[in-house]
């Protein structure tokens, strides 16, 4: 199954992924380590700018990315009650 | 109000500097999170699921006008425009930058407030009766207690770091508001043989993966040598409290495992070593304390007959507002529960237009109660109309207090990372589905968690709803008979769980068969439950 690696940001708290060349807000951006996921945990957690770093599993869609969890569809997407501050990653009732 | 005196000020301006360092060196790098956590945390900062959530403290749940408005302030200039109170009567904002968190604090500290002792092990907000000083039934105002209480344990060195958080409630009265025999430690005032003030204390009560009731270790303690007979409870527990387990670390955990006479026995010996030291404010202090609770000049002559040809005003009345001790006033309790809308949550403008009418009409106080809704304390009847008005016009006159959409609901897995479910849209939809006949079930208390630690207050529900994970999909279980007033009693879990959808099902399954069995339109849901058991109720469910 496809992994992700995800994060909050230091300065924010923003939840963020991992695109291959740097961090985005957007799930849809997102690209799946798979196996490297732990070495790029090892890489970035000395540098403390990303916080509770974490490997998710997630399915391939033809919307994009569909975290397994309720949980990280939630992170990802915003609070289900409030769809005003949802995040393009995932329709919020496909949480 | 409380007015902080210099050493207050001094403490929480102090610690705002020290805490506008501690960020910089963590957003250099000079710091690793490891280290910067526990200090971000004993600040009452959070980090959740989609931002840093700031705890804001407020003691005993009273603010004045200045305090809401400032409240309002940071919901709209640091955060998303609202707010969350919370069931220990505090707010929390969801949406900080931890970048902008000492500019925050300095403008909490600029109206005496601060987030100290949101998070952590140590003692919490201590809360108290949100009607104090304006109920009928009440022997004396409980927050010169409550605040004497949060000055002798805030930054307590001795005890900033218990094996658990340690939650303190105080009442003035045997009508229980403050839900005393679900907490650490409960104090009520009560009266002693000779007629003299004292509190009746209580400990070992809590909710969360173990609910347990409070034992009363003492019936009566002169008030005289309150606080030291706190330190020494607070002391037997910081010495015997268990470490090596969170889920057994609670103070409950210890009261039940040593039994409460053998508890008591071993705080009356730690008591009797304590007390000799003087450890007791003198009576001066307390008078100091009392002095800035002192009851407002109500008019005892304004009219108590007001026009009620408003069909919908005189029903928000009826619901809304209790008598006042004083002839004349009211107590008004604001419902921030309005069907369809989040539990709790208030925007930055309702937040200015409540702090505003206070100002105008209820001697510049508000209170928020642990059921998440807030109190004008001090009003007129004849300025009832008036506020109704303007409540009404921000969405804020629904009139349902206690009743079946007045539902107590944690931020659960919208917000929070302990989360297992979501507790809001079911509170949403129950409140949707149960309004059109929450007038003829009267008294109703249904009480949300997303997790076992219950911030929801499930196991207090007349109706209450625990979210669990069940293979990674959400499921609620439903528990029925709790209570959190004077007539407490621990809800018991009736059956298997549902998803969202059974869940609300199963719950109007339980009110109609509540409906079918009602003696008569005065016997409240809780009593029919006691008085026919779980059976009827079971069987209605599951068929």
């Amino acid at each position: 199954m496809p992994r992700l690696l995800t994060g909050n940001r230091v300065e924010t708290g923003d939840v963020i992924w991992w695109t291959g060349d740097g961090w985005s807000q957007h799930l849809k951006e997102a690209v799946a380590v798979d196996d490297g996921g732990e070495a790029l945990i090892a890489q970035f957690s000395p540098q403390e700018r990303i916080n509770d770093l974490a490997l998710i599993d997630a399915d391939a869609t033809d919307a994009g990315w569909r975290p397994r969890t309720t949980r990280e569809r939630v992170r990802a997407v915003g609070p289900s009650v409030r769809p005003d501050f949802a995040l393009p990653s995932l329709p919020v009732d496909a949480i | 109000m409380y007015r902080y005196d210099e050493f207050d000020q001094a403490i929480v301006d102090a610690r705002v500097a020290e805490f506008r360092d501690q960020v910089a060196r963590r957003l250099n790098n000079e710091i690793s999170e490891e280290a910067f956590k526990p200090l971000r945390l004993m600040n009452g900062i959070y980090l959740q699921l989609h931002a840093y959530m700031l705890r804001v403290a407020i003691p005993y749940g009273t603010l004045d006008s200045r305090q809401l408005h400032m409240l309002a302030h940071i919901a709209r200039r640091y955060d998303r425009g609202y707010g969350h109170f919370t069931t220990r009567q505090n707010i929390q904002y969801n949406w900080m930058k931890l970048e902008e968190m000492p500019d925050l604090l300095a403008d909490l500290a600029s109206v005496e407030m601060h987030a100290f002792q949101t998070s952590g092990n140590c003692i919490r907000n201590i809360s108290s009766d949100q009607f104090a000083a304006a109920a009928a039934d009440e022997i004396a105002d409980p927050r010169p207690y409550a605040e004497l209480l949060r000055q002798w344990s805030t930054l307590h060195p001795e005890f900033s770091f218990l094996p658990r958080k340690f939650k303190i409630a105080v009442t003035g009265s045997a009508i229980d508001r403050a839900a005393i025999q679900l907490h650490d430690i409960g104090l009520q005032l009560v009266h002693g043989p000779d007629g003299a003030i004292g509190l009746k204390v209580l400990v070992g009560g809590g909710m969360g993966r173990t609910p347990l009731l409070a034992h009363v270790i003492r019936e009566f303690l002169p008030v005289a040598d309150y606080l030291s007979y706190m330190e020494a409870i607070l002391r037997v527990y910081n010495r015997h409290g268990r470490r090596d387990n969170i889920y057994k670390a609670r103070i409950k955990i210890l009261v039940n495992d040593l039994g409460a006479a053998e508890f008591a026995r071993q705080v009356e010996e730690e008591w009797a070593a304590l007390k000799p030291l003087g450890l007791d404010p003198p009576p001066s202090e307390l008078a100091r304390i009392a002095a800035h609770f002192a009851a407002p000049a109500l008019d005892a002559d304004a009219p108590v007959d007001i026009d009620l040809s408003n069909a919908e005003f005189a029903d928000w009345v009826a619901v809304n507002t209790h008598p006042h001790k004083v002839p004349g006033h009211a107590i008004v309790t604001i419902s921030l529960k309005a069907p369809g809308e989040i539990p709790g949550d208030a925007s930055a403008d309702q937040m200015d237009l409540i702090a505003d009418l206070a100002q105008a009409h209820a001697q510049d106080e508000i209170r928020v109660t642990h059921a998440q809704n807030l109190v004008l304390p001090h009003v007129r009847r004849d300025a009832l109309f008036t506020i109704w008005q303007a409540l009404k016009g921000a969405g804020l006159a629904t009139a349902n207090l206690d009743r079946a959409s007045d539902i107590i609901s944690c931020p659960g897995l919208d917000y929070c990372t302990l989360a297992n479910a979501r507790s809001i849209p079911i509170a949403q939809k129950l409140a949707v589905r149960l309004a059109p006949q929450e007038a003829d079930l009267g008294e109703l208390k249904i009480k949300i968690s997303g997790c076992i630690n219950g911030c929801g207050h499930h196991h207090a529900g007349h109706i209450g709803i625990l979210g669990v994970d069940r293979k990674g999909e959400e499921n609620y279980q439903l528990l029925l008979g709790g209570s959190g007033a004077e007539d407490a009693s621990l809800a018991r879990i009736l059956g298997p769980g549902f998803d969202e959808n059974g869940i609300v099902t199963a719950v109007e399954k339980v009110i109609g068969r509540y409906q079918t069995l009602r003696a008569g339109p005065d016997e409240r849901f809780l009593d029919t439950y006691r008085r026919v058991g779980a059976e009827p109720f079971k069987e209605a469910v599951y068929g």
